[in-house]
């Protein structure tokens, strides 16, 4: 089971992420929110994710986290 | 552009910075988050404390404290200073510029080249270069380069973005002919039609400060700033970051046949803990050989950082020995620029605080 719904919920426990389609475009997370979600994540997933992957769109769905777990070879 | 210099070198090294210290957990309830998303962000970036002017405290204070205590200290002589080049983005005026309120103010002599360079995180490369240019005249044997800047003052105290990782503090670099100085290289590059990413938008003459522009409005994220305010596109500059410096170090390190094993410290701009182990990741530097902490502690003090790193890192091994080292600035204008280099044994390689009753000018 993906750990990514865990983790956006450690980063902004007080937000519903189900449903939503566009985190970001939504209002659910900020510029600043994105850097502690990609800190978790590089921690959660022992990785390091590409400072120019750092971007809104890889990280305004659950399933745009997801693929770009996948890209950077591991599952989410 | 490539820049190469031979025959000069940095013979010593001072930074000032604000006995005033101010804890990231008590400004929290400035800002307009909840406290537990404020520390989750202030653990990633690196808050924990900054070092700020509590007064009226301007640029010229801070450089001539500096100054005044290499004097003390008999480690600079005042009629030896043959230029001084001032780089600051928060002049104490428009005009005259801060190298001439310096000059004044310590009582220098007339044949002093006085320069201010208006420049912001890559200040301490772009005054080096100037420094290395003056050196060139037969006439200019010794270079005094202030790096100074007192952002906190610019910076709204509900800008949760920008206002923890803010500091204030100034340097003072020796810059020196040296004819058995080993080759140095550099590169610096500048994109003005990003210049908007890192702004203050008034308070010069396209948008004059005025009752409107110290107005605080809220923006999308829930930071309040005015337009007299520095306003920071932090999408836009991790981007820049991210995306140019790695690419400037790897050619610089490629054109010199350097590898990444053979720099024994990275310098670069502080400005924030999180980009800076990006960036260590991104070229393969272990964190130990790239300092991150200057933000946790002092702050991030635009082009003072770099010499604020080395100052509180590495001033124990530079007076008694050589480095190489990679210098890196990037930040307003957008300007990034690099330098390989050698350094040490420095003179001196020491911080200092001021204090706030210091007699002001």
């Amino acid at each position: 089971m993906s750990k990514v719904p865990a983790i956006l919920a450690q980063v902004r426990p007080e937000v519903d992420f189900t449903g939503a389609a566009d985190f970001f475009e939504e209002g659910l997370l900020d510029s600043f929110d994105l850097v502690t979600l990609v800190s978790e994540l590089d921690k959660a997933y022992g990785i390091s994710i590409d400072g120019m992957e750092i971007v809104p769109d890889n990280f305004n769905s659950i399933a745009a986290i997801e693929t770009l777990l996948r890209r950077n070879g591991v599952t989410p | 552009m490539k820049l190469s210099y031979s025959g000069k070198a940095i013979t010593g090294m001072l930074t000032v910075v604000p006995a005033h210290e101010r804890k990231f957990v008590d400004e929290m309830a400035n800002f307009n988050f909840s406290p537990k998303r404020s520390i989750k962000l202030a653990e990633v970036m690196g808050y924990d404390r900054h070092r700020i002017v509590a007064g009226a405290v301007t640029s010229s204070d801070l450089a001539v404290a500096g100054l005044e205590h290499l004097f003390a200290g008999g480690k600079l002589q005042r009629e030896e200073i043959d230029a001084l080049v001032v780089v600051t983005q928060t002049p104490d005026h428009l005009m005259p510029g801060t190298s001439k309120v310096v000059h004044g103010r310590l009582g220098l002599h007339h044949d002093v080249f006085c320069i201010d360079l208006n420049q912001g995180c890559a200040g301490f490369i772009i005054g080096i270069m100037q420094a290395f240019m003056l050196l060139d005249q037969p006439t200019i044997r010794k270079v005094v380069l202030v790096n100074v800047d007192v952002m906190s003052r610019k910076v709204s105290p509900r800008d949760r973005n920008s206002y923890p990782l803010i500091g204030d503090a100034a340097s003072v670099t020796i810059l020196e002919c040296d004819a058995g100085a080993p080759a140095i290289e550099a590169r610096l590059k500048m994109d003005g039609a990003r210049r908007e990413a890192l702004m203050i938008p008034a308070g010069g003459l396209r948008r004059p400060s005025d009752a409107t522009t110290a107005e605080m409005v809220e923006d999308e994220e829930g930071n309040f700033r005015a337009l007299d305010n520095l306003k920071m596109d932090g999408s836009a500059v991790f981007n820049f970051v991210l995306t140019e410096v790695p690419e400037l170090i790897r050619g610089l390190l490629a054109e010199t046949n350097t590898d990444v094993a053979d720099i024994d410290s990275f310098l670069f701009h502080q400005p924030n803990r999180f980009m800076l182990q990006k960036l260590a990741d991104k070229l393969g530097v272990p964190y130990d050989r790239m300092p991150s902490n200057v933000v946790e502690h002092f702050g991030n003090s635009s082009g003072v950082t770099i010499p604020v790193a080395t100052t509180s890192n590495l001033s124990a091994r530079l007076v008694e020995e050589r480095l190489r080292v990679c210098l890196a600035g990037f930040g307003a204008g957008l300007t990034w620029g690099a330098m390989l280099l050698e350094l040490g044994p420095l003179n001196f390689c020491e911080m200092i605080e001021y204090q706030e009753d210091n007699q002001n000018g």
